[in-house]
């Protein structure tokens, strides 16, 4: 400004009401917030939430228990398996069904894969949030084959929907181990490639550093999880403190930072799929012979070569179709480790084929509760820096 | 010979509307409007194993104003739909809609209190897709059917209105 | 703790006029609490240092219509410092004038505040002292709550509509 110039005294500013999406390139989906704006600086941020609100609850009421699994799959549609997979291990417990070896390996082989799958995705519209284009597709590439490892499960590229309750609806096709093994070998060094180029550029530590922090007694009181709080210092696992599915009997670490910014929920991600891998690749190794559903006639689907020949097979078969299985009257809890964080499904049960009513603990819904608390006094562009590393999906934010 | 020799095919005669569509179908951006599962298939269609960059479409406006052909992916809740109609307003004409997935063109599974059955209720869908989500083939298809309706258009001596439907 | 003894431990302190039946179900234990003194019991697991549950995974509502009373709150919550979980739940009702009411724990755990804000939209609660007791997930203009077992699956074409009136 030239010396002579003057300002005026009486300048003054306004808060400005700023309304963010639902329908914006940087939300990643149907988000919408009301941001109070300084000029640059955040006051504060209310979501609205809701645009995607598919009255999942209330459906499963309606459905048999099978129907179930293709809709708690969309529910959170960037790593499919692993809902079908909490949703099954509840009803099992409530039906006191044992899974054979060969189905927990394998479904911890999908467990595995659709963290990785959701980590990409993350990683990818997170770089491009922050104004790096070019990871976006090079995980996009990696995320094609691992949808071509899910579609020789069952066929879904996406929803494979390859889970069942008692185990999985069939076993692996011919190739699927050797690509399995394939995927396993070259995934470390591509990790390194991803991370040659965001780790130590100085652009990405910029912008992420010190943005966005979340410290561990406020992460906790609001009820975050997963690489929010590990991100946070705490070292909460749910594969490691509550095991399901086999995971005690795996040998990989839980990645934790003491940052509590953006940057440190970065790096617990990027080591997170480096441990998948390492849990993928001793799946890959002890992978048992065996059958891949537990045997429970009245309870369990059949095998389906059993159905052509024997009669029992059809019988069972057809009233499970139709009628559909009746757990016994109870509540259970069943909680997994998803990509996002804790996942839980309530499901309590009246005896009839038919959830009586059936809670969706979504991981994404409450970590975004930090949002408020991450974002007050950022500048407004590393608000969607800080939304990115939440992680949401909003599929399972508004159910 | 004659004229023709001389042209040495550098001339393509045909009329007008021939031409103005061929133009409209070569490069018609799509709104990137991602709401569910669906637009993951769709960004898929969109980078390098599926490209939709040869057809002219890689740029993805996210602003409506800029865009010709809005791919509804995903479901439409009924607190989403004043939202969607509000973007489709917005879009200049000529513009065009693909349904994409199950949800966008007829509630899908989810029929229930929360979800419109289908955004043709509202919307002038021009193709459906269908699929939970539709492959990245299937949604191509899907495009290139479009493409193929356009070019089919009488877009100058018999132009078709672009509007929202009143009423379910 | 195992369930058995995070079971006792709240009776011993509160006594059965607080504390109804316990429930056991493949080993995870559910405690009915009076409704009027949730609060008093919230507080006492989450402070005492024996139990310590620090973390609220969820507060969710269930209707068991006809049965009276009609709806039940269920709080489960964790204790990530001795990695034990629990199952609490009390039950309400509402009369032809006025709504179920319960306090809300939002002074305890703060993170239930979208939780309770989603569990009155839907099914019709109210949560005594809550922050900011707006809707969450359904649009604004809407009066019912879905959730409800009276409440058809596909709603009705004047309660929710596609568009707004």
């Amino acid at each position: 400004m030239p010396e002579n110039a003057t300002l005026k005294e009486d300048r003054r500013s306004e808060v400005i009401e700023l309304n963010l999406g639902p329908h914006h390139p940087s939300t990643h989906g149907v988000f919408r917030a009301i941001v109070e704006l300084d000029g640059e600086m955040v006051l504060d941020v209310v979501p609205y939430l809701g645009y995607l609100h598919r009255g999942y609850e209330k459906t499963c009421e309606n459905k048999r228990y099978h129907q179930v699994i293709p809709l708690a799959e969309r529910c959170d549609y960037m790593g499919a398996s692993s809902n079908s997979l909490c949703f099954c291990l509840c009803v099992e417990k409530i039906l006191e069904v044992e899974v054979p070896e060969r189905a927990q390996v394998i479904r911890v082989m999908m467990a595995e894969l659709s963290r990785i799958f959701s980590h990409l995705f993350w990683l990818g519209t997170h770089g491009h949030d922050v104004g790096a284009m070019t990871p976006l597709f090079y995980m996009l590439r990696e995320r094609e084959e691992i949808m071509n490892l899910f579609e020789l499960t069952a066929g879904g590229r996406l929803m494979p929907n390859y889970l069942r309750i008692g185990g999985l609806i069939r076993d692996l096709e011919e190739g699927f181990v050797d690509r399995l093994r394939a995927f396993t070998n070259h995934f470390d060094r591509r990790v390194d490639e991803y991370e040659t180029l965001l780790t130590k550029n100085p652009i990405y530590m910029d912008r992420t550093q010190g943005i966005g922090v979340l410290p561990l007694a406020d992460a906790i009181a609001l009820g975050a999880s997963g690489p929010m709080v590990r991100g946070s210092g705490l070292q909460w696992d749910i594969r490691k403190s509550e095991p399901y599915c086999g995971y005690e009997s795996y040998d990989f670490d839980i990645p934790v930072q003491s940052g509590c910014d953006v940057y440190a929920r970065y790096l617990v991600r990027v080591q997170e799929m480096r441990e998948s891998n390492r849990i993928l690749k001793q799946a890959v190794e002890r992978l048992p012979e065996g059958s891949v559903r537990a045997v429970k006639p009245g309870v369990i689907f059949p095998p389906q070569e059993e159905i052509y020949h024997k009669m029992e097979a059809l019988i069972h078969h057809f009233m499970l179709v139709v009628e559909g299985v009746k757990p016994p009257e109870g509540e259970y809890y069943q909680v997994i480790e998803s990509p996002r964080g804790e996942m839980g499904c309530y499901l309590v049960s009246d005896g009839g084929p038919q959830p009586y009513r059936l809670k969706w603990r979504a991981p994404a819904f409450v970590n975004l509760e930090c949002l408020a608390l991450m974002s007050r006094g950022q500048f407004f562009a590393d608000l969607i820096a800080i939304l990115s590393s939440i992680d949401i999906v909003l599929a399972e934010v508004d159910r | 010979m004659g004229i023709e020799r001389h042209l040495n095919d550098t001339v393509h005669v045909t009329n007008l509307e021939w031409f103005v569509n061929w133009a409209r179908k070569s490069s018609m951006w799509p709104l990137g409007f991602g709401l569910a599962c669906c637009a993951l298939e769709m960004i898929a269609t969109f980078v390098s194993r599926y490209d939709l960059a040869r057809f002219g479409m890689e740029v993805a406006r996210p602003s409506p104003r800029h865009a010709d052909l809005m791919i509804v992916s995903g479901t439409a809740s009924k607190k989403m739909l004043p939202a969607v109609l509000r973007i489709y307003e917005q879009m200049a004409e000529p513009r065009w809609v693909i349904a994409m997935g199950a949800c966008a063109c007829t509630g899908g599974i989810y029929k229930n209190y929360a979800v419109v059955q289908g955004i043709d209720r509202y919307l002038p869908v021009d193709v459906y897709v269908p699929g939970c989500p539709p492959r990245p083939e299937s949604l191509m298809d899907g495009i290139l059917q479009l493409h193929a309706k356009v070019m089919r258009e009488q877009s100058i001596h018999n132009p078709r209105t672009f509007e929202i439907k009143k009423g379910a | 703790m195992n369930q058995l003894e995070i079971g006792d431990k709240l009776l011993d302190k509160f006594g059965l006029e607080v504390i109804e039946t316990p429930a056991t179900f493949r080993d995870q234990m559910t405690l009915t609490v009076a409704a009027d003194k949730i609060l008093a019991v919230c507080k006492f697991l989450k402070e005492d240092p024996e139990l310590a549950f620090d973390f609220l995974s969820f507060v969710a509502g269930v209707d068991r219509h006809p049965a009276k009373p009609r709806f039940e709150v269920i709080y489960q919550i964790k204790s990530l410092k001795h990695n034990h979980r629990f199952r609490i739940k009390a039950r309400i009702d509402e009369s032809e004038t006025e709504p179920a009411t319960i306090d809300s724990v939002f002074s305890i755990w703060r993170t239930a505040d979208w939780h309770e804000r989603e569990t009155a939209e839907m099914f019709g609660i109210v949560f005594r002292n809550h922050p900011d007791p707006r809707k969450l997930l359904l649009p604004e203009e809407w009066t019912v709550h879905p959730l409800r077992k009276d409440f058809p699956l596909f709603g009705t074409e004047k309660d929710t509509p596609d568009l707004p009136a």
